[in-house]
């Protein structure tokens, strides 16, 4: 890997870019990446006990949460046989999916289960990093998005930027903490601890442009295997943020995973926002001027 | 967990009940509310106040009412003052204040924010200086200048700080919201100086006062209108409460300020209180409505979805 001089840039010089493809299609929801990842990175403990969610105990991505992992429990006509027009064209998708290894683990009995590993998207236009005064988060040389928490001053606007809601202040420590994607592992050539630890490989890390063409390729496979409703996420350098550095293979639309359909990073409308800035500086001026000279006819 | 068979013919029933609202993740929120604490829509006010107080205090002298322009001075130079110490507390760490002039970032308003309060607040201090001591009285005008010209996008970038985020309530509010922030600036300018300023030197600031107040009322209204389904916490809960109580409060100031003040001691200083009461709820309602948008995720999927539809349907 090249080990280019960091840069404050917005948008990704890196060449090649490095991210994550999490195909949900094979999520077994072992968490085994949420167990890797707070090991590796020494995350804090977060929320112990029971939320009554499926098997999601661990709720949403958050400072002390890097990776999370989602359940969705839906009684959907499903698979193979919800597709097909046909028991004959059924048992021939059966077939075909049997042969490619293309079966999901998530169906079955009129029950479909859903499960996502979630991180964060480390955007083209990153939100977070766009947003934040300090010069803390700042673009490496994989393309990914990291905070450095020695220049943090827990400012908080970052927090309500991210159109993903993935970062979040700690409490008790004031500052922001997210997904560094295993910077310092790739700093070894190494890849992240979460796709390490993953057991179906439903997390892989790579090359982003390597990694959206067998993306493609697995959404062309899993169509002709019947699993019609499979589509990226977050696969479009041409989406809201440019395109997500971690992007994702959904079986349901992304808000039923608790993602925002259509994210758009709010700093690309930054230039609005100024103008209404300046408008309205410029409306207040007026009204003084209007004020004071008002009363001397 | 218990599997029950569901008949095919009731699966395919289920598949044909129509689009039924934003669906979710067991309801829960799609964006992060933000940390921010009290002293963020505090700082709103105070750096309204201190902005506004500045344009006001250089007009008056210019104009030469110079009992109101030194007493706008000085509410300038308190309302800048208080301003740091409001947004250096809300930091998660204190002690890095600094950092916040490591860069200079047109894409963070804070970032941008942080340059004009600090400049605005030197040239503030400046002028106050000078005006005080009479020492330095060339540089003293143009610090004076300084801290009028940097005091009108002190009052507004405020709006724009929080129009720069994800949050639907304050995101689509990003051309509209900076209008009820120059009014409620007005209104606080006009009503500090009120209190503070003999009657008969005060008839600009009892102007920018009333105006002020009914600006700021007339564009939350506008604002709440044109963001049609995501204007719902303004209207709603605690912001929705917070909003109609600034309504009448400033009302109230503005229209006792217009009509009383200008005999009454008592008709002022009731007034300037009311209507400082009703911009600090205004600035509240904001602050609030922006947690209520950010924790229903309604208000995120809602949109984005009638967006993808759109675009499906015009391609």
């Amino acid at each position: 890997m090249s080990h280019s001089v960091l840069t404050l840039d917005t948008r990704t010089k890196a060449d090649p870019r490095y991210g994550f493809f999490t195909d949900t299609s094979i999520c077994i929801g072992c968490k085994a990446c949420e167990v890797a990842c707070k090991e590796w990175n020494q995350v804090p403990e977060d929320m112990q006990g029971f939320t009554g969610k499926s098997y999601d105990n661990t709720q949403a991505l958050g400072a002390n949460t890097w990776r999370h992992v989602a359940f969705v429990e839906q009684r959907v006509p499903v698979g193979q046989e919800a597709a097909a027009e046909d028991l004959v064209q059924a048992a021939e998708r059966a077939n075909a999916s049997d042969g490619w290894g293309l079966d999901t683990y998530q169906d079955g009995e009129g029950i479909r289960w859903l499960m996502a590993s979630d991180v964060c998207k480390h955007c083209t236009t990153a939100a977070c990093l766009d947003v934040c005064p300090t010069g803390a988060l700042f673009r490496t040389e994989y393309g990914t998005v990291v905070v450095q928490e020695d220049i943090c001053n827990g400012c908080g606007y970052c927090v309500p930027a991210c159109p993903f809601g993935v970062i979040d202040r700690r409490e008790g420590d004031g500052r922001v903490w997210k997904c560094t994607l295993c910077y310092d592992r790739l700093k070894d050539d190494m890849e992240p601890a979460c796709a390490h630890a993953c057991p179906t490989k439903s997390i892989q890390f790579g090359e982003l442009s390597e990694l959206r063409e067998r993306a493609e390729k697995r959404v062309e496979k899993l169509t002709a295997a019947g699993h019609t409703d499979a589509r990226l996420y977050g696969a479009d350098p041409d989406d809201g943020v440019d395109g997500f550095g971690a992007f994702f293979l959904l079986l349901d639309e992304p808000e039923v995973y608790g993602l925002p359909p259509d994210p758009v990073a709010p700093t690309h409308n930054v230039g609005q926002v100024w103008a209404g800035v300046f408008a309205g500086a410029a409306a207040l001026g007026a009204g003084i001027a209007a004020a004071v000279l008002g009363g001397r006819r | 967990m218990t599997r029950e068979a569901v008949p095919a013919e009731r699966v395919r029933e289920q598949s044909m009940v129509p689009y039924g609202g934003p669906q979710s993740y067991y309801g829960q929120p799609v964006l992060k509310e933000p940390v921010w604490t009290p002293e963020v829509p505090l700082y709103f006010y105070t750096g309204g106040l201190g902005g506004a107080s500045a344009g006001l205090a250089l007009m008056a002298e210019l104009t030469g009412n110079h009992k109101l322009a030194r007493r706008a001075w000085l509410n300038a130079l308190a309302g800048v003052s208080v301003s740091p110490v409001l947004l250096i507390s809300d930091l998660g760490k204190p002690s890095r204040f600094l950092n916040m002039l490591r860069l200079f970032k047109v894409t963070s308003p804070m970032s941008v924010g942080s340059w004009i309060l600090a400049a605005s607040g030197t040239a503030t201090a400046a002028a106050v200086g000078s005006e005080l001591t009479g020492m330095f009285p060339s540089a003293g005008r143009a610090a004076k200048v300084a801290s009028a010209l940097l005091g009108m996008p002190l009052a507004t970038y405020t709006a724009g700080l929080v129009a720069n985020t994800s949050i639907p309530a304050w995101h689509d509010a990003r051309l509209t919201l900076p209008f009820v922030f120059a009014g409620s600036s007005a209104a606080s300018a006009g009503a500090a100086a009120v209190i503070t300023t003999p009657a008969k030197q005060a008839g600009a600031a009892r102007r920018l006062a009333a105006g002020g107040a009914l600006v700021s009322v007339a564009a939350a209204l506008g604002m709440e209108k044109s963001l049609g389904e995501l204007g719902e916490p303004y209207r709603k809960g605690l912001p929705g409460k917070l909003s109609r109580v600034a309504g009448a409060l400033n009302l109230a100031g503005g229209a006792l300020i217009a009509t009383r003040a200008r005999h009454s001691r008592p008709a002022a200083l009731a007034g300037g209180a009311i209507l400082t009461a009703g911009v600090i709820a205004e600035r509240w309602a904001v602050f609030r409505a922006g947690f209520m948008s950010a924790s229903d995720p309604k208000y995120t999927v809602g949109p984005q979805r009638a967006r993808i539809e759109r675009r499906r349907a015009s391609s």
